[in-house]
């Protein structure tokens, strides 16, 4: 998958999970994502190691879109677009 | 067998055309101490956090979870547990205060890595929909009565367990 440049996406809503582990980044994130519109943007912080293959998973069950992410010194990023019809 | 042909049916209904059904999680919390608390209640809220139903019955000791005091006093196991957060020999696990000293271990590791405790991640299932079923055998045999739990349980036997469950896209037993 083509990673668009992560300045371009528009965030709608940033959520640290900094020291946090499972299931706490997956749930924090899941409930910011009940409350955003079809096509907004979670930006996701994560530290927990589980995260790396968590959030991919939350993404595919869910339905949303993860539109990037990146790894930097064991803090992940991610980019989350939620699902649904517009 | 009629089960099939009622999911079928469910399936083919009127009204079952725009949404598939979500999935499901059904779990049995069999264990009523502090680490085994731990799993049924994760799996259960990270399932209802991917948008699946999910259900746990707790039953036997795993009723513990659900009781209004018990489990603000659930303890770790000295005795009989070579994995548990104060190593000691079994003959020495059965002094008095090694129970407890287990347990304190684990709930300042559980603190220290910002863990919430059993209360609140019922709490935290209970905010996501996570349906609680009770055992109404084990309430019968251990002398618990519904206004020892807390609220928002369906007490139910093994076979409204099962009905759940046979619905369900994974089943496990903790």
């Amino acid at each position: 998958m083509t990673q668009p440049a992560t300045g371009d996406i528009q965030v709608t809503e940033t959520l640290d999970t900094t020291g946090l582990l499972c299931p706490l980044p997956v749930y924090q994130a899941a409930t910011v994502l009940g409350r955003l519109a079809p096509g907004e943007v979670l930006e996701l912080i994560c530290t927990d190691p589980g995260s790396l293959e968590d959030v991919p998973a939350l993404a595919r069950q869910r339905g949303d879109a993860l539109l990037a992410s990146e790894m930097s010194d064991g803090t992940q990023r991610f980019w989350l677009e939620k699902g649904g019809s517009q | 067998m009629t089960s099939p042909a009622f999911d079928l049916a469910a399936d083919s209904s009127p009204d079952s055309g725009a949404q598939p059904a979500p999935r499901r999680l059904a779990v049995v919390a069999s264990k009523g101490t502090l680490d085994q608390a731990y799993p049924p209640l994760i799996l259960a809220s990270t399932a209802a956090s991917l948008g699946w139903e999910a259900g746990i019955y707790f039953t036997f000791y795993g009723l513990d979870l659900l009781h209004e005091e018990r489990f603000r006093k659930l303890k770790v196991a000295s005795l009989a547990n070579p994995s548990g957060p104060v190593q000691l020999p079994n003959l020495l696990g059965a002094v008095p205060g090694a129970t407890a000293a287990a347990t304190k271990v684990m709930r300042k590791w559980m603190k220290d890595a910002r863990m919430p405790d059993v209360p609140e991640f019922i709490d935290m299932a209970r905010a996501v929909g996570v349906k609680f079923f009770a055992c109404s055998t084990t309430m019968g045999v251990m002398g618990v009565e519904e206004s020892d739990l807390i609220e928002g349980c369906d007490i139910a036997g093994a076979a409204a367990f099962l009905d759940y469950a046979a619905s369900a896209d994974v089943q496990l037993f903790v």
